[in-house]
């Protein structure tokens, strides 16, 4: 029954698709974070340009990104990101893009975060005689990640999702294999179950864990 | 400025601002620097690689703006026939019969799961192997299935979180002066949710717009994002097809998104309302697969 499916990496395509999520998913945190400490920090330049960055980014479809990655950053200016194998190229290109776009919701989750602490505990803890670096330590930040526990979740999904986008510029990955599969194979429906479950597998779990967990953690008001 | 994380600030802390500001404008001024003379190199700034999209209408009238029209197309199309099914399928998932509320359920968790372009992918060959649409309306139709499937999840999310948002006292009243189940939903809930959900519609209308671009992209479809590479082919100027594409794509995003921001405000403050009101950012929450209580708990 599942003889077509012979000839075909499928698992290695899966693969593919969770070396992107992971590695854009480590890379979107840092820089991720990275901006939400511009936008929420009290340099003035920095908060704007973690705005302008932001909202650039987020009304940019991720597609345009991950193509101008492959031909604009590549192609065009010669940006090889240190190695001279083409599917090797594409795969950091992609890797680039995911976490050029992805970091702009990581911002916004961290920022959401921060802001369900209302602002009496900040107040509080420096009424008590707290230092600045004791009320971030102590009071503020630990309620605020318990918080982004929840839309980082989301991220997380979105990303897995959108790792898809990278079949654009060819990275091998599992919907450029459906692609390929569907194109030459008969099996229309199995194929496509095969590829949707695979799907579900990566992140419904991660929805139900995470979700179960990030309600856990999160501070209830 | 003194906020959540850091109090009226100091002398000291003024001038370590300072300094923080001057080091950031160095680097951002290096980075400027370096994208100008790598663009410069490779001669992208040349004035005849942006010409024509200053000067004269060719690109415009020939590849943009039919490009643009074909994304708005398949976004409206997407939209319109969504939302008909998304609240078909949100209010089954509140039903009291379990045969109806499950099966809704499993749809909407299912759909939520899966890739747009995976859908969009199975839409193209499904419609090549069973159908006879011709190959040149292929890509629309494989574009709006797969946005069709994948947002009328979503969008069954923001039905059932924008009824569940409205107070309690609303059905309960409802049930009081003795309306059937389906006048409550009909005649008092969907009225006042609907108003509820406008902002979280019009961004989710923002993600169907940036999908638009995996149909120019994968599947042939000659949307805006396609027309790019068109005119990258025909003009050779990759740095500039992209920026005026990107531009076109925010500024239709950016206003449709601010439009979402002042209908929540509009709405918040609105006298007539219950109060209630699903905020433009609930689509990210509703997009992935799960239970999202908290949101509804939160209005």
């Amino acid at each position: 029954m599942f003889d077509f499916l012979e000839g075909y990496d499928v698992l290695g395509a899966f693969w593919t698709t969770v070396q992107l999520t992971l590695l854009a998913a480590v890379g979107s945190l840092v820089w991720g974070t990275l901006l939400a400490a511009m936008r929420v920090g009290p340099v003035p330049l920095m908060r704007g340009f973690g705005t302008v960055y932001v909202n650039i980014v987020r009304n940019i479809p991720l597609t345009v990104i991950i193509l101008f990655t492959s031909l604009g950053l590549n192609n065009t200016l010669g940006i090889s990101l240190g190695s001279s194998v083409i599917d090797t190229i594409n795969f950091r290109l992609a890797v680039l893009g995911l976490v050029a776009y992805t970091s702009a919701f990581v911002c916004e989750a961290l920022r959401s975060g921060i802001n369900t602490v209302p602002v009496g505990q900040a107040e509080a803890a420096r009424a008590i005689g707290l230092s600045f670096s004791q009320v971030l330590r102590l009071v503020v930040l630990p309620q605020a990640f318990r918080s982004s526990v929840g839309p980082l979740t989301n991220v997380l999904i979105a990303l897995t999702k959108n790792t898809t986008v990278a079949a654009a510029i060819g990275v091998a990955e599992a919907a450029t294999l459906m692609k390929t599969m569907v194109e030459n194979e008969a099996q229309l429906i199995p194929i496509s179950a095969v590829f949707a479950l695979g799907f579900v597998i990566l992140t419904l779990p991660t929805g139900l864990i995470l979700g179960w967990v990030g309600k856990k953690v999160a501070v209830k008001r | 400025m003194s906020s959540l994380l850091y109090d009226a600030q100091g002398p000291r802390a003024k001038r370590r601002n300072v300094l923080f500001t001057a080091v950031f404008v160095a680097a951002l001024a290096a980075l400027v620097w370096w994208v100008y003379t790598s663009l410069d190199d490779k001669g992208q700034l040349e004035w005849s690689l942006w010409k024509p999209f200053f000067t004269g209408t060719e690109a415009w009238s020939t590849y943009i703006w039919p490009g643009l029209q074909n994304t708005l197309k398949a976004a409206a199309l997407a939209m319109v026939i969504a939302l008909p099914l998304g609240a078909v399928l949100g209010i089954a998932r509140l039903s009291d019969h379990v045969w109806i509320r499950v099966p809704a359920s499993v749809v909407v968790e299912f759909f939520r799961a899966i890739p747009v372009l995976v859908l969009m992918i199975f839409g193209v060959a499904l419609y090549a192997k069973y159908t006879n649409i011709s190959s040149d309306d292929r890509p629309l139709y494989a574009v709006v299935t797969g946005l069709v499937l994948y947002n009328a999840a979503v969008l069954a999310e923001i039905v059932r979180a924008g009824i569940l948002a409205l107070p309690k006292g609303q059905a309960e009243a409802a049930v009081a002066i003795g309306l059937r189940k389906n006048q409550v939903m009909r005649l008092v809930l969907l009225p006042q949710s609907v108003t509820a959900m406008l902002p979280a519609i019009v961004s989710q209308l923002v993600v169907i717009v940036k999908d638009t671009a995996l149909g120019g992209a994968v599947l042939t479809f000659p949307e805006l994002l396609s027309s790019a590479n068109t005119m990258i082919g025909y003009y050779g100027n990759t740095i500039a097809s992209f920026t005026v594409v990107a531009v076109i794509f925010i500024a239709v995003n950016f206003s449709l998104t601010s439009f979402a921001s002042w209908l929540e405000g509009r709405l918040r403050r609105g006298k007539k309302s219950t109060g209630a009101v699903l905020g433009a950012d609930a689509v990210a929450e509703l997009a992935a697969p799960g239970d999202h209580e908290d949101l509804q708990k939160a209005n």
